[in-house]
């Protein structure tokens, strides 16, 4: 099976500040891949290169064609939705507001109606809270916000850039259920960030290891979490 | 009674002018998040096109919705060539110096073609007086035109996805683009947008005050402070403001400070909001949970 996504040799650079050295891997369709590492290792920084948010090198293909040199608002056009740092929710505009915005560039308004339906099942409390200005949700609700509005742009693959970031445990094992839910019955391929790396083993089916801007390793999640030395030295539990 | 009526009443049409400016400048913040200092200027400079399209012989509802469509491109235009270089930039100060100056070129290069001498632009509205002389017929039709521009405006913002794309790229320009918006289209048309309704305001302004090219520097500052009485962010509030400022004004004018003060009434309502509510009377309070 060919890669939907495949990254070679990418460099990135903030300024004149050298960030990515020369990062490649591959992303199956339908599958969760975790890149894991430590604070600074460029994870965040793969992600916004992906999107063309940052000045990036190397070689992007998404479903054999290039994106590399492309705009944010092209790429993420051709079906690859970013869940950012820091959830970037429109925090002034209303929960339903947000989620429309989400499917922007669609032209098939009966499956967008069908869709709101859809992320509203898979997230009560946005239902609940439809008419409410995004800015006055919780953390968790504001994470599941995020992820909603990815998902009304039905992409083929989801970028996540930690989505347990600064959320309590239970909140997490909500949004961690969901997007293996999400996963497994949209097909949506996922690219998953984290810093908590034993929760992104646990859904994820293969794994990136990233440290100071290069792949130090990589393999089935599996393999991974059962390796002694890889967690001891990079994961840290 | 009569006399503070008539007061009154003064006061609500010259409201509906600065009405109709805070309404555009609301349009403009509520598009690129920037408070527009040339946009008076904008506006009087459309009317001059206005009014030599009807030099020419055109009639007057034809050069009317032809200046729209000029002053629209015109916006557009603006935006792209000087506005654009400094979008990336988060200098607010840069950006102000550049609205001065073309606040300033505006000026002079209307003064320039067109001379400094006063000019009367027609009304498309009867000349008489209605309501048993209370108003004219110039200043109902002026409100009807501004109420007018203000719900097309609110139903643009409200219903159209176009409209949310606007708001979404002026909020957060970075999430905008992850959700496939081409914010830098957005904000040329949000320019667009502020020049076409400028140009209505100006049109509307001309027949009471006269056009020459200074004609809209004290309305822009009763117009602020129509925007920010009513609250910045807030079309319906800009609109509100601006005719409690036109009563305020005339009201403080009649029987407190006299006429030649009335201008500090406009600041003293801009300091005074600044200080005590910066969100305005009606203005959207932005909570953030952090």
């Amino acid at each position: 099976m060919s890669a939907l996504l495949e990254a070679f040799d990418v460099h990135a650079y903030y300024g004149s500040t050298h960030v990515l050295h020369g990062v490649s891997f591959a992303i199956a369709p339908g599958g969760i891949t975790a890149l894991l590492g430590a604070n600074g290792a460029g994870k965040t920084t793969t992600l916004r290169a992906l999107c063309g948010m940052v000045d990036t090198r190397g070689d992007i293909r998404f479903d054999g064609r290039p994106i590399g040199r492309r705009g944010t608002e092209d790429i993420v056009r051709c079906g690859i939705a970013h869940v950012p740092e820091g959830r970037g929710t429109f925090s002034g505009l209303t929960v339903e507001e947000n989620l429309r915005l989400g499917a922007y560039t669609r032209k098939d308004k009966a499956r967008v109606a069908e869709d709101l339906e859809r992320v509203f099942g898979y997230f009560p409390r946005l239902y609940e809270r439809r008419r409410q200005q995004a800015g006055t949700l919780s953390g968790g609700e504001q994470q599941m916000l995020a992820i909603a509005r990815a998902l009304m742009m039905r992409p083929r693959l989801l970028l996540l850039d930690e989505p347990s970031f600064g959320l309590a445990p239970l909140v997490v094992d909500v949004i961690f259920g969901i997007l293996r839910t999400i996963n497994r019955e949209q097909q949506v391929a996922m690219l998953l960030v984290e810093q908590n790396a034993a929760r992104a083993l646990d859904i994820a089916d293969h794994a990136y290891l990233l440290e100071t801007g290069r792949v130090v390793m990589s393999g089935t999640a599996g393999a991974i979490r059962s390796d002694e030395s890889i967690r001891r030295s990079y994961l840290g539990y | 009674m009569e006399a503070f009526l008539q007061q009154v009443l003064t006061g609500l049409s010259t409201g509906g002018i600065y009405a109709s400016v805070a309404l555009a400048v609301v349009m403009i913040y509520k598009a690129t998040h920037h408070v527009n200092f040339a946009q008076g200027e904008m506006a009087m400079f459309s009317t001059y096109i206005a009014w030599q399209l009807m030099a020419w012989g055109l009639p007057y509802w034809g050069a009317f919705f032809l200046t729209i469509a000029i002053s629209f491109v015109g916006g557009v235009v603006i935006e792209r060539t000087i506005i654009r270089p400094f979008e990336r930039q988060d200098a607010v100060l840069a950006v102000v110096t550049v609205f001065i100056g073309i606040l300033l070129v505006l000026n002079s290069l209307a003064g320039w073609i067109w001379e400094y001498t006063i000019k009367v632009f027609p009304s498309p509205f009867p000349a008489g007086a209605v309501f048993g002389g209370l108003v004219s017929g110039h200043q109902l039709g002026l409100l009807g035109v501004t109420l007018a521009m203000l719900l097309l405006v609110y139903v643009f913002f409200r219903y159209t996805p176009l409209g949310l794309a606007m708001r979404a790229a002026a909020e957060n320009p970075e999430s905008s683009r992850l959700v496939g918006i081409r914010v830098s289209r957005m904000l040329a048309l949000g320019w667009g947008l502020a020049g076409a309704i400028g140009a209505v305001a100006g049109m509307m302004v001309a027949p009471i005050v006269f056009l020459e090219p200074n004609m809209m520097l004290s309305i822009l500052i009763y117009g602020f402070a129509g925007a920010l009485l009513g609250g910045i962010d807030n079309p319906w509030g800009a609109v509100t403001g601006g005719f409690a400022v036109g009563v305020l004004e005339n009201l403080m004018g009649a029987y407190v400070v006299g006429t030649d003060l009335k201008l500090t009434v406009a600041l003293a309502v801009i300091v005074g909001v600044l200080l005590i509510k910066p969100s305005g009377l009606f203005g959207r309070t932005v909570v953030k949970r952090v």
